[in-house]
């Protein structure tokens, strides 16, 4: 026997004694500390100073430092910038809150066009399993869940932000409801709740594991019936500016035949998501094809200010065993279902529902002591023992309630609810992003941005199901401001002008990098 | 898929076929990982890689099989002999456009978006093309007799990759069908939820303000330790 399977005997063995253990819980002092110590947030080799821009002086991880430095695509090429669309608003992303902002801004009666660098609806959005924290219980409030997550948080959310995001929460999902949202229900016909990571209460609605691809079906579907103009496989490469700080459109690229679009615009709504494909740290990755950070990059040449480029989220149970699977999510919601944690002698090593930033540190501090498990591809992990979610609530509960899990791995021959499998963080969400109001409007005139290209709302740490969350409430809100922005703005003048000051002060600061952003995809092909 | 797999050890190589050139690929490659292994750029054909999106369906024959099979290449491991083509990276599949506000009956109105949806002709071809082994047949029918309820939980699971609407023999897109149903299931015929109605109004009403009031006045130190009950 190998010590990848001597050691997942001693997890079966012990399933049964294991069942009714209580693990205690971190105090505030030991969760700082775990955290400071192997979080990789705080590995200081992985940072560097951001050298020119808004940001200047501060920190963040060498991959999205490149790319804030980065050259624009079109710097010194002449591009004619006479428009090919004229629109109120352009909506950039076609995830949860793309689609939200282009259904708000067209209900109010705006003219709308979405750019989209894959397809309407490949998002992360469409994979988020876990579901969206709505303060709905009687026994729970807004004013609890704005406590939960700005713990979560580690108290660093901007706390305009949030609260407007957990005020707003039960509003929305009774939209998501009215549009036909099958959110999971009670035997009496209420919503079903469940309790997520760092939650107080159980607040988390969602449709088995599968709450993203639900909200991203209805979503995409409303978008379709709306007749809403989107123009897929045509990401943004550059925002346009009047020369004077306002942004006035944007330059898209059609990736099937290589050919520009100009869109004036009145404003633009950046929603483009999140990083994960940058692998920040080589962590592997949960996030879609397309999470590339690009309105990070753009904005960010244009003049706009970020927030909390030194965080990120990585997800404490990401895939690792069989290779194909690496970095996959294996959803939080399994946790708080009962499944165990446990190192390679079958030993527990914290409780399970810790914060994401607490969890995914304690699994990286047993692989660096030694107590990991290495997979045949040479990864390490701990194991993630989910049989026991079936023995503590009944025989059938993963099937019926992760029926995307268990599926998942019985394509490799992994049987969820006989046995355990093995998990490392992966990299999953950004938490900061570009700095917003709380109608979503960033230091840039008629600039907006929602969802997880902004940051502020979820401080230094997300709760699970708060994502959701935010895309629809500030999705909605985003529409809302961009299309009334639109009904006082005209179009303005469309130039390139920022790039040249942008360029100067990369001269200034001694930047040489080649590097031009946006990335728009990672380089997975092979070149040998 | 990542970049950082710290092996050192190289799994055997096998044969496949992509698009109709050979290559050598290593074991225990997703097909999607396959093409990137052998040179193929990636645009269309790849969205969240985790099986979900549905922006990757394939076509597929494995070694000495004459059966055409169909698949998400993100979620399908290449085996010796295997060949196969990212064919469907867009499918001209009718979508009718419908409001909700505008429908009287929803199970009636099915027939007036989707009248197809009544000539099913039982061949089953759809339940085999679906990569998510959802009982495509059993729904589209269930949709035709207005069990709104049982078909709706039958296409939970549909990424809507369409690779049932090209095999269908009467021109049904089945995954139209399951999504206007699961709609419409919750827009007319689920339990309507007078708590969070309540508590839509309550906040409108300022039942918070005060509680607001108090906790935002407070210092770091004092929430952390907030018990709220």
């Amino acid at each position: 026997m190998g010590k990848m399977e001597t050691s997942k005997k001693r997890v079966d063995d012990s399933r049964l004694s294991r069942k009714n253990e209580d693990m205690p819980r971190l105090s505030p002092e030991e969760k700082d500390a775990l955290v400071h110590r192997y979080h990789p947030d705080y590995k200081d080799e992985a940072y560097a100073e951001i050298r020119i821009g808004a940001n200047k002086g501060e920190r963040t991880v060498h991959e999205v430092a490149r790319l804030l430095e980065g050259e624009s695509p079109f710097f010194e090429k002449s591009v004619p910038l006479s428009p090919t669309h004229q629109v109120d608003v352009l909506i950039v992303g076609g995830g949860g809150a793309g689609a939200t902002a282009a259904l708000a801004a067209k209900a109010a009666g705006a003219s709308v066009l979405m750019s989209t660098k894959l397809r309407l609806g490949d998002s992360n959005t469409v994979m988020a399993e876990g579901g969206m924290q709505v303060a709905v219980a009687p026994e729970d409030s807004p004013v609890r869940h704005f406590v939960d997550s700005l713990k979560g948080g580690q108290m660093a959310n901007d706390r305009t932000l949030l609260r407007t995001l957990v005020e707003e929460g039960p509003s929305v999902a009774k939209w998501l409801i009215d549009i036909g949202v099958l959110f999971d229900r009670e035997g009496d016909g209420n919503l079903s709740l469940r309790a997520g990571g760092g939650s107080s209460l159980p607040r988390l609605l969602r449709c088995k594991d599968y709450t993203g691809l639900e909200l991203m079906r209805v979503l995409k579907d409303c978008v379709l019936n709306e007749e809403i103009n989107v123009l897929e496989f045509s990401p943004v490469l550059e925002l346009l500016t009047d020369g004077e700080g306002t942004c006035t459109g944007a330059i898209l690229k059609n990736l099937d035949t290589g050919k520009l679009i100009v869109v004036q615009a009145k404003t633009v709504i950046l929603a483009t998501g999140g990083i994960g494909r940058l692998h920040i740290q080589g962590f592997p990755t949960s996030n879609h094809y397309g999470a590339t950070g690009d309105a990070l990059s753009m904005s960010y040449r244009a003049g706009a200010v970020l927030t909390l480029q030194d965080t990120f989220q990585y997800h404490p149970t990401g895939s690792v065993f069989p290779e194909a699977m690496a970095g996959l999510l294996v959803t939080e919601a399994i946790r708080s279902a009962g499944a165990h944690l446990l190192n390679i002698h079958g030993e527990r090593f914290v409780y399970e529902l810790e914060t994401r930033d607490a969890v995914a540190s304690a699994v990286i501090r047993e692989c660096q002591e030694g107590r990991g498990v290495e997979t045949p591809a040479g990864r390490k992990g701990v194991w993630l023992d989910m049989p026991l979610v079936d023995l503590m609530n009944g025989e059938g509960t993963l099937k019926n309630r992760f029926p995307n899990m268990v599926r998942q791995f019985s394509r490799y021959e992994i049987n969820i609810q006989k046995e355990p499998v093995l998990i490392y963080p992966t990299l999953h969400y950004q938490n900061g992003g570009v700095k917003i109001n709380v109608d979503c409007e960033s230091s840039i005139k008629n600039l907006f941005v929602a969802g997880e290209a902004s940051g502020g709302i979820h401080g230094r740490n997300r709760l699970m199901g708060n994502s959701l969350l935010d895309i629809v409430v500030y999705g909605k809100r985003s529409g809302n401001a961009a299309s009334r922005r639109a009904e006082e703005a005209a179009h303005g003048k469309l130039t390139l002008d920022h790039l040249k000051i942008f360029h100067e002060a990369r001269k200034a600061a001694g930047v040489m990098s080649e590097t031009i952003s946006p990335l728009l995809f990672p380089d997975y092909v092979n070149k040998n | 898929m990542s970049r950082t797999s710290t092996s050192e050890k190289t799994p055997p190589m096998i044969s496949v076929e992509i698009m109709g050139k050979k290559y050598q690929v290593p074991e225990g490659l997703t097909m999607i990982q396959a093409m990137w292994h052998t040179g193929h750029e990636l645009t269309r054909g790849a969205g969240c890689l985790g099986g979900i999106c549905g922006a990757c369906p394939t076509k597929y024959r494995t070694k000495d099989e004459t059966k055409i099979k169909t698949a998400l290449a993100c979620q399908t491991q290449v085996e010796d002999g295997m060949s196969f083509s990212l064919i469907a990276t867009y499918y001209p599949n009718q979508k009718v456009v419908y409001h909700f506000e505008e429908v009287k009956d929803a199970k009636q109105d099915l027939f007036r978006y989707y009248p197809e949806t009544a000539l099913c002709r039982n061949c089953d071809a759809c339940t085999q093309a679906c990569p998510k082994g959802i009982d495509v047949r059993t729904g589209v029918w269930k949709a035709a007799f207005g069990d709104f309820k049982e078909g709706a939980e039958l296409f939970l699971s549909c990424v809507m990759c369409s690779l049932c609407v090209p095999v269908c023999i009467a021109d049904i897109a089945p995954n139209q069908v399951g999504l206007y149903m699961r709609r419409a299931q919750g827009i007319y015929y689920d339990e309507k939820l007078p708590d969070l109605a309540n508590r839509v109004e309550e906040i409108d009403q300022g039942k918070y303000d005060a509680e607001w009031e108090r906790l935002l006045s407070l210092s770091d130190e004092a929430i952390k330790s907030e018990q709220i009950s």
